[in-house]
């Protein structure tokens, strides 16, 4: 079994989060991590791996530096890594990064695509499943548990309120959520392993068939119009009183407010 | 692509087991003020198997049009059906904007049919206007008018960010729940009906329901609860909140928690308010023992009166706290729930 | 001369520090408070290779290089010594002798199950009458046919108890060196559960509490002559040259414990308010904080030195000694001073930097006294 799993090196936000002048991320000065869903994604792929045998192969769109988590993933146990840069390729929305990563997954094999449900910086969701749109193959989302069945997948697909026991026939997509497992750690050997491995490195004329309309931030649909720090409400009343006092001062502004 | 042709709003009317989704009236409430704007109408997309006895509760609040798919294929929700029906539906009628909830099906079929109908997706907005792009008139860029400008946090709450989606149509969002408002429903309201329908071929892309499993726990949402005590780490532990249900069953209220407390196991997901949990506006929001990280403030901020308890001055939730009390939660937790029974008691 | 690390390194460090924080850190207070060696964190450990760092991969280790393994025991000893102490037991007094000195058999035997973490390593050269004075060994192993036969005992021992395999040291004979009579140590490879090899009482330590410190008895102890570890009358060397190795676990012990201390206290004194503003905020802290920066950066050039030396060197029995005598002497300094920074809550349990000064005392003394590792030195400056 052949499998594809895509990664995103994300800010951490812990550490705050910086914008260049056009409004798109300043990626460069922020400190990076593997994107936490798209961890919990390869940690699904290895366990797939140790249970049935396959091989994977990890592919990763940004900055040459994005090659970290390549190497990371390898040193946890995937086999290759793809690392998909040019400059033509920056400032993509999520339109323009699905298209281009099925550019690069249209020269590899595979059974089975897992991606992060979403990443920690945009929160959006969709890159997983606009790369199946493209590649024209099933996909199901919030994958809470993943297994093989001959030819098929049978995920369970988490909703709200309920899940679903789903079945595709591969090649497929899934997306994973990071409360799917705990991902594994890497290995001291495993990491010196990783450095010394080979990673394939794919720019614009490497993806196949893909129109150029549709990369990077010119061929992106959406725009942004305008990026800040979010402005929150000022703070109200701090006081420090014994818990008496706390307590009628509470009781008065429940009244006040007309909630008792 | 003719930008002129598209017109209209339409929401995609999620329901589940032939019961609408709340999130698809709020959606019909915010479309009703876009169409406005443009002078428009709000369509109705309503999706699924025996499903078109609801077309009426749309209309009461707020559609003018309801599009009726209503198939055997689409019972429960896959997503292949699904965007095979919601992007035909976009291809003959050609709305201007198409607004989906950020649930866990919207937030799989919008980036699928998105893709089919090669658009640009804002996930989960919060705001959602009419305006111009750029906003500002700049030398050398025509400035558009009448578009939707599309606001949403990233970076886990940190960053707020305007999207537009100025040469493509339609112009797609996907809205997250709780944070539009529906109309007061005009009882005996009425909308125009359509049936559409799209074909369905199944193929590999049609998976199969095996199963399906519904959550046995029947918790309040909090989501729709008007008081919530929510407790943080600073609780303490999983007996102590106790205490916070005894302030909630006097004010006739709801628990909630933070992600730590989500995360030490103490309460189960559904009950978390924040980025990664649920957002929530209720009247009344007591902050107990939460320190206020960015991620949770997020998820509550709209709340209509916060009132913060924590023994840490300096922590951030006193930030937006309308009434901070710095101190001890152990002391007066318990005797404000015993205050407010006398309170009440009192006034009948 | 460079001084970034390499980027493998630099991940490598990224996996200790995130295993430290996350699994190691949480039990840190409970292990030293009911003086519980952690048996979870070890076979968590061994799953991830952190017992066999830089043990070659043909014998199931990592094939990393000293410096990976510095930074492994500096990293979870930021968060818990005791957690240090035991890794660095295991890999720097057993698998590294076993991996110097060992046939093929042995090393086939005992260090891949060691490397692996699937077995636990001890280290046995101390007795009651022979701490820094190794000669004053009483411990003795006759041949006995095709076995030798151990009596003695062994005091202080890290992981005693709980370790499976230990190289133990023993009088072996008696040669005449220089018209004196000296005794003749030889090194053995002892498996716990060897009929005559038993376990004294468990000691109450001041520090490290959470690592298992036991007496070692033999008593007519059996072992199979091909058990010798390295070439009869050897011991000795074999002692000395594995303690250098030792010493840099040790000292990169010493230098995790006053990084752990210093970040601790960094912390404390942005939070920690008097007379109306940080204690941060007053120069004392201030000039304090830079003093114990800059001693800890120097500790670990000098660890980072030797760890490197090890690599590239044959001998460096130097080196270790200088990053062990100043690791250990840092430690002590920066973790006093992290508590009286700390104030009163630094002299309750509750509040880390207590067990950290507590941790670090035991640096100055184990696997070689300060005054030792001053002998070592001077003893080169004056060869």
């Amino acid at each position: 079994m052949k499998i594809v799993v895509c990664v995103k090196q994300v800010p951490d936000t812990k550490g705050g989060v910086k914008f260049n002048p056009d409004g798109t991320l300043d990626r460069g000065a922020m400190l990076t991590i593997m994107n936490p869903d798209d961890k919990a994604g390869l940690e699904a792929a290895l366990r797939l791996k140790d249970q049935y045998g396959a091989e994977v192969t990890v592919v990763t769109m940004g900055l040459p530096k994005a090659e970290e988590v390549l190497r990371e993933a390898m040193a946890m146990g995937a086999d290759k890594g793809v690392l998909v840069t040019d400059r033509v390729l920056g400032g993509a929305d999520t339109w323009a990064t699905s298209t281009t990563l099925a550019g690069a997954i249209r020269n590899l094999d595979y059974d089975l695509i897992i991606t992060g449900r979403q990443a920690i910086d945009g929160d959006t969701a969709q890159v997983g499943p606009q790369i199946s749109e493209h590649l024209n193959i099933p996909v199901i989302s919030y994958a809470q548990d993943i297994k093989i069945e001959g030819d098929s997948v049978i995920v369970e697909r988490q909703y709200e309120d309920r899940y679903h026991v789903v079945k595709a026939k591969m090649p497929c997509l899934i997306t994973a959520l990071s409360e799917l497992n705990e991902p594994r750690y890497m290995t001291p050997g495993g990491i010196f392993d990783a450095y010394k491995a080979d990673i394939t490195v794919w720019g614009r004329a490497d993806l196949k068939d893909v129109d150029d309309a549709n990369l990077g931030l010119k061929g992106s649909p959406t725009k942004i119009a305008k990026a800040s720090d979010k402005v929150r409400k000022g703070a109200g009343e701090k006081v420090t009183l014994d818990p008496d006092e706390a307590v009628s001062y509470i009781v008065d502004k429940l009244k006040v407010k007309h909630v008792i | 692509m003719n930008l002129e042709e598209y017109k209209g709003v339409y929401v995609f009317a999620q329901q589940v087991d032939n019961e609408i989704s709340s999130i698809a009236f709020e959606l019909l409430g915010k479309a009703k003020d876009l169409a406005k704007d443009l002078n428009t109408e709000v369509t109705a997309m309503l999706l699924g198997s025996g499903i078109k006895g609801l077309a009426d509760q749309l209309a009461e609040y707020g559609a003018d049009k309801v599009i009726v798919v209503d198939d055997p294929e689409l019972k429960d929700y896959r997503t292949e059906p699904y965007a095979h029906a919601l992007a035909s539906i976009i291809n003959q009628y050609k709305p201007e904007i198409v607004l989906v909830g950020a649930t866990a099906i919207g937030r799989d079929l919008g980036p699928r049919v998105s893709a089919r109908v090669a658009t640009g997706l804002t996930a989960d907005c919060t705001v959602l206007e009419i305006g111009d792009f750029p906003l500002q008139a700049m030398p050398g860029q025509e400035q558009l008018h009448n578009q939707l400008l599309m606001t949403r946090p990233a970076f886990g709450g940190n960053t707020i960010a305007t999207i537009a989606c100025p040469y493509n149509r339609p112009q797609m969002a996907t809205v997250r729940a709780g944070v539009m408002q529906k109309i007061d429903p005009i009882k005996g309201a009425k909308a125009v009906v359509e049936e559409f329908n799209p074909g369905f071929t199944p193929d590999n892309k049609y998976v199969e329901i095996l199963d399906i499993v519904k959550s046995v726990v029947d918790t309040v949402d909090i989501m729709d609860a008007k008081i919530l005590v929510s407790g943080g780490r600073g609780v303490g532990s999983p007996e102590n909140f106790k205490l916070l249900e005894d302030l909630a069953e006097v004010l006739g209220g709801t628990v909630s928690c933070s992600r730590a407390v989500v995360d030490s196991g103490w309460k189960p997901k559904d009950l978390q308010v924040g980025q990664t949990g649920k957002t929530v506006r209720p009247n009344v929001y007591f902050a107990i023992g939460i320190s206020g990280a960015i991620q949770h403030v997020a998820g509550m901020e709209e709340s209509d009166i916060i009132i913060a308890i924590n023994k840490d001055a300096d922590a951030p939730i006193f930030d937006v706290a309308d009434y901070g009390i710095v101190g001890d939660l152990n002391k007066i937790v318990p005797k404000l729930t015993e205050a407010l029974k006398a309170e009440i008691a009192a006034s009948k | 001369m460079d001084f970034t690390l390499s980027k493998e390194h630099e991940m490598a460090r990224s996996l200790f520090k995130e295993f430290a924080e996350k699994e190691v850190k949480p039990l840190a207070q409970e292990v030293d408070e009911t003086e519980t060696f952690p048996r979870a964190t070890v076979e968590k450990m061994a799953k991830l290779g952190f017992l066999g760092i830089p043990v070659p991969k043909e014998y199931g280790g990592q094939g990393c290089d000293p410096l990976t393994y510095a930074m492994c025991v500096e990293e979870l000893s930021k968060v818990c010594g005791t957690t240090g102490v035991i890794v660095s037991a295991h890999t720097s007094l057993c698998c590294d002798p076993i991996l110097t000195y060992g046939t093929e058999e042995q090393k086939q035997k005992y260090l891949i199950p060691l490397a692996k973490g699937e077995k636990l390593g001890a280290f046995g050269l101390t007795e009651p009458g022979a701490g820094t004075d190794a000669q004053g060994q009483q411990t003795k192993a006759v041949l006995d046919g095709d076995e030798w036969v151990l009596n003695g005992s062994k005091c202080f021992i890290t992981n005693g108890k709980e370790a499976d395999v230990y190289v133990i040291f023993a009088i072996t004979g008696t040669v005449e060196k220089r018209g004196r009579m000296t005794k003749e140590i030889s090194a053995f490879i002892v498996e716990k559960g060897t009929p005559g090899f038993t376990f004294g009482t468990k000691e109450k330590k001041m520090g490290i509490r959470g690592s298992s410190t036991y007496e070692l008895i033999f008593t007519d102890c059996r072992i199979p002559k091909e058990n010798l570890l390295g070439q009869k009358g050897k011991g000795f060397n074999i002692a000395m040259h594995t303690l250098d190795g030792g010493r840099i676990g040790i000292a990169s012990q010493a230098l995790g414990l006053a990084e752990g201390a210093l970040e601790t206290t960094i912390e404390y004194v942005k939070e920690r308010k008097q007379f109306g503003r940080a204690i941060g905020a007053f120069q004392n802290t201030q000039f304090q904080l830079a003093d114990m920066a800059t001693k800890v950066e120097a500790a670990q050039l000098l660890v980072y030195k030797a760890a490197m030396a090890k690599a590239t060197q044959k001998v460096y029995s130097v080196e270790a000694a200088k990053a062990k005598l100043y690791a250990a002497e840092v430690a002590m300094e920066v973790t006093t001073k992290a508590v009286q920074l700390h104030g009163g809550y630094g002299y309750i349990r509750e509040y880390e930097v207590e067990r950290m000064m507590r941790d670090a005392k035991i640096t100055e003394i184990y696997e070689g006294t300060s005054e030792v590792q001053r002998m070592v030195i001077s003893g080169a400056l004056l060869k």
